[in-house]
């Protein structure tokens, strides 16, 4: 047997044109241009509705058209004979099988958490919850099908008021009642802050119930081989459903197997265990087929879960000179009909935020879960935290208002200075680092505000029909999910790990494996950034895999800008453990201490010598196996997680500038100008892109977006002809900067940036056009503030 | 059923069609051509826009039969990732995609928006754009990524 010329092999791999040099500049803060975009550029992409098997079944839902009703009939049998249709089911077929689908935070004592079939067996409770379903060799037969399906319901009261739901006379959503939890948190004497204060100020804001609309729609294809099962989904988190499609259709978690293929945005919206993902895969289990189903975007809008929908009562106490003394929260958070996977943690994420950045002596959040017949709530970009910092940042001006002081100005006067960092607020959270000054004193140079605010008197004077107005918006938010102490405290149902893999591969390129789940994110590039820092290879040697259970076998995926602040610190470590074996390798062939050698530039010298091996000899010294120290594996790969101890907190000033027609109440945004602190950032294109993106959110929130519902409960924006979504028209081009105050809870020094934009935005957009009608005597304008709402507020502050 | 011929990316194809088949069904389920993606039923998102005989269209709003004889270029006929059009390599260059779905139409409907104003100022491609919706990006990376691509497609007239 001849023997493998290993040197050879080496040589070859070495003079291969295969060899990239690594940069000679750090990769860390570098604007690399996407590895993902060639492929999503050029159409070669993996959206799920792509994806086909043999011999491939087409689902399609026939939803309830009715708000509340008891189902008295399902009779699918009209459907079963019709050309190319296989099977068709009703909610009963599936009563033993289909469970429930999870709430996985439990957020008080008292809760309510109902059953929830993924198809209604005895009553509906929402207009779009499915109530049968048609399986056809094709999507128009499995259509056309649905009409021959004939269901009898009896009507129930439809619930749709928070405050009605709760009072004694309500008709109930579920037999329990409509109140699904209440609690309440108190920091500091609340009752002597309010006592004798100089001034209380107190405001009901709404939070209008919004669609998420990712872009692609949702798809679920689910296959089996009689063995296992996979499921490919639209979906955030595969680690996550992975796991809860185990526990509510009862197939042992290890013959299954879920991908998230390519995904097309997701906003929170995809960060579900959803009735169509259980019913495909039980569907995929009966059948002995493989199932796809894709929903239309006015499927979707119906039955993919809604965000926000909050009343927020607010009671705000400040000395004569604007100091803060106490703040009370009291909201009603409308659950929908059902609690989904985070439903009830949602508002409980603002618990700690509507104080914000500001120091105050005491604090009192209450909060009461109410279902009414919608579709459920649950994560939408921000997840609470717009929510809490909407309703702090309007109280700011309202108090500025008040004291007649300049917004920023109350501000000041309130907020934690950087030298008080780290700083454990009233809430209860330490807030690790931030220059709160620092941010807005930028953002106040590039927006102009001293000659804007003349050129706001100089139109108030002459009386301008168009009138300017100027929001400020000061945030902060706790990002970053999450240490696990803190989830399993606020008794969530999982940790807040994230997991990540570095395999050297025998040719010296490296595999990531991460846990996290990117939709959009540009994750492949980032945490090639930081492999190709740590290792010292070049960026385009390093490939990144994700989404894929059988790949990437543990994870918790993606969500609450968590993504690079854990799972790129996992990847970091991952690293970490990879060089500390590759320092035992190298020093054996190298015949020296491991002490004695320093790691620069992707390789082992020994200090003082010209002696060393790179990293990617290494890597194949450790495949090749034939001269191994003892007790060293024949590999040179590494697994780690990371779980910080703190959340993240990245900060900012936004400012913006509208302009105000008094006549028809159209709001024009003029400027916008955002710095954020996201601590040190890896990759800058990235991170402006998500800015922007959460700041287009935010704004959409404040002037166009909001899911109506009809007094019998039928869901009037069921199309984006109905739900106006913003064009390039409708938005301006953000001016942004930023400041850079790392983080201290992990080593890179980076915080959450997902999230931030958006909400930051909302109270910046509504403060600047509350503040063009203030001198009409307008406090207030409901979201979204539409020509017509802006209108109306005027004329009512006329009359 | 009728018959169509409808060239597509180059190919061309013979199909026996259903009178109701949607043109995007007609390249996503029978030709396989899935790089032009669906994003919604009312024909606002966009995502779905291709090139119909070198106009813009929805490819959501027309029907299979409606492109009988027609030449339709889609994402994948307009470039590969070694050699793409200047609007997709403007696009790369100005980070104006995330997650990517709706950026064929983007693509589409921003070389169509060139044929009418080869040098749009921002505000133009702003309306212009107006039929396509982007969810990710708050589409200030897209005019700057169509400005870009359009000075590009001008400088390669130019030297022609």
């Amino acid at each position: 047997m001849s023997e493998l010329d290993t040197g050879a092999v080496a040589e070859q791999i070495a003079q291969s044109d295969q060899i990239n040099e690594p940069a000679a500049t750090p990769e860390l803060g570098r604007p690399r241009r996407r590895k993902e975009d060639a492929r999503l550029l050029t159409g070669r992409t993996r959206w799920t509705d792509n994806l086909t098997r043999p011999g491939l079944l087409h689902v399609v839902f026939l939803r309830s058209p009715m708000a509340h009703a008891r189902i008295t009939r399902v009779d699918v049998s009209g459907a079963r004979g019709l050309p190319g249709v296989v099977a068709a089911f009703s909610g009963q077929d599936f009563a033993d099988e289909q469970g429930s689908l999870p709430c996985a935070w439990p957020v008080s004592e008292d809760i309510v958490i109902p059953d929830h079939p993924p198809m209604a067996v005895s009553e509906v409770r929402y207009v779009g919850e499915a109530v049968a379903c048609v399986i056809a060799t094709d999507r128009y037969k499995a259509a056309d099908a649905l009409e021959a399906i004939e269901v009898d319901y009896e009507p129930l009261p439809a619930v749709l008021d928070m405050e009605e739901a709760l009072t004694d006379g309500s008709p109930k959503v579920h037999e329990a009642g409509n109140k699904a939890f209440s609690t309440k948190i108190v920091s500091g004497d609340v009752e002597a802050a309010f006592r004798d204060a100089p001034v209380v100020i107190e405001r009901t804001f709404r939070q209008q119930r919004l669609i998420p609309s990712a872009m692609e729609p949702r798809a679920v294809l689910a296959d089996t081989d009689g063995d296992t099962f996979t499921v490919w989904t639209s979906t955030q988190i595969p680690h996550v459903l992975r796991v809860m499609l185990a526990v509510v259709t009862g197939i042992p978690e290890h013959r299954l197997r879920v991908v998230a293929p390519d995904v097309g945005g997701g906003f929170g919206s995809k960060l579900q265990v959803t009735a169509e993902e259980v019913l495909c895969l039980l569907l995929a289990r009966r059948l002995g087929r493989a199932v796809k189903w894709t929903e239309s975007r006015s499927e979707g809008n119906l039955t993919v879960h809604h965000g926000r929908d909050q009343l927020q009562r607010l009671r705000l106490a400040a000395d004569a000179d604007g100091r803060l003394r106490g703040l009370r929260v009291d909201l009603l958070a409308d659950m929908g009909a059902y609690l989904m996977l985070v439903t009830p943690g949602v508002p409980m994420l603002g618990a700690a935020m509507f104080n914000a950045i500001y120091k105050m002596d005491a604090y009192e959040f209450a909060c009461t879960g109410v279902f009414t017949t919608k579709m459920p709530t649950d994560a939408y970009r921000g997840a609470g935290r717009p929510e809490a910092t909407f309703g702090i940042e309007r109280m700011m001006d309202e108090l500025a208002a008040e004291l007649g002081v300049d917004p920023l100005e109350v501000r000041r006067r309130n907020w934690i200075r950087h030298e008080e960092f780290p700083y454990t607020t009233i809430a209860g959270l330490t807030y690790d680092s931030g220059n709160y000054e620092a941010a807005t004193d930028k953002a106040l140079s590039m927006f102009g505000y001293d000659k804007l605010r003349a050129e706001q008197a100089d139109r108030r004077d002459r009386g301008d029909p168009v009138q300017l107005g100027i929001g400020v918006s000061t945030y902060t938010e706790m990002c970053g999910l999450a240490p696990s102490r803190l989830l399993g405290e606020s008794n969530y149902g999982a940790g807040g790990w994230e997991h990540g893999s570095i395999r050297m591969l025998p040719t010296g390129k490296v595999e990531v494996i991460t846990g996290t789940s990117p939709h959009g994110q540009g994750h492949v590039t980032s945490w090639s950034q930081i492999v190709a820092d740590s290792l010292g290879v070049p960026f385009e040697d390093v490939t990144v895999l994700h989404g894929d259970t059988a790949i990437s076998h543990k994870g918790m995926d993606t969500y609450g800008s968590r993504s690079l602040v854990v799972g790129g610190i996992a990847v970091l470590r991952a690293c970490d453990k990879v060089k500390d074996k590759a320092r035992t390798l190298a020093a054996h062939l190298l015949e020296c201490s491991p002490d004695d050698l320093e790691f620069a530039a992707g390789a082992f010298k020994v200090r003082g010598t010209d002696a060393q091996r790179t990293i990617q000899e290494l890597a194949y010294a450790a495949f090749t196996a034939h001269d191994l120290p003892e007790g060293v594996e024949a590999r040179l790969d590494a697994d780690a997680t990371f779980d910080p101890d703190n959340y993240s907190f990245p900060h900012g000033t936004h400012l913006c500038a509208v302009e105000v027609d008094t006549e028809t109440g159209m709001v024009r945004i003029r400027s916008y100008v955002a710095v954020d602190d996201v601590g040190k950032v890896v990759n800058p294109l990235i991170v402006e892109g998500q800015v922007h993106g959460g700041i287009a959110q935010g704004v959409a929130q404040a002037l166009y977006e909001e899911a109506v519902y009809d007094a019998d409960g039928n869901l009037l924006t069921t199309t984006m002809a109905d739900y106006l979504l913003p064009s390039a028209a409708d938005l301006p081009t953000f001016q942004l900067d930023r400041t850079e105050t790392p983080a201290t809870s992990n080593p890179l020094g980076v915080k959450g940036v997902g999230e931030a934009g958006t909400i930051a935005s909302t109270p910046a957009v509504v403060n600047a056009v509350v503040d063009a009608l203030r001198p009409s005597g307008v406090r207030d304008v409901e979201m979204p503030c539409t020509p017509e709402r802006v209108w109306r507020a005027l004329e009512g502050a006329r009359r | 059923m009728p018959r169509i011929s409808v060239t597509v990316d180059g190919i061309t194809y013979e199909e026996d069609v259903e009178p109701r088949l949607l043109l995007v069904h007609l390249l996503r389920d029978r030709l396989g051509r899935t790089g032009t993606p669906i994003g919604c039923d009312t024909s606002n998102c966009g995502a779905c826009t291709v090139m119909l005989d070198g106009k813009s269209a929805k490819s959501c709003s027309v029907l299979a039969v409606q492109a009988d004889g027609c030449e339709v270029v889609t994402i994948e006929g307009l470039g590969t990732a070694g050699s793409m059009h200047p609007m997709q390599r403007a696009f790369h260059e100005e980070h104006a995609l995330q997650c990517g779905y709706c950026t064929p139409g983007m693509v589409m409907a921003a070389i169509d928006l060139l044929r009418d104003d080869p040098d749009p100022s921002e505000d133009a491609i702003r309306q212009g754009l107006e039929g396509n919706l982007c969810r990710c990006t708050g589409y200030c990376n897209i005019v700057r990524a169509v400005r870009r691509g359009a000075q590009e497609m001008g400088q390669a007239v130019s030297t022609q």
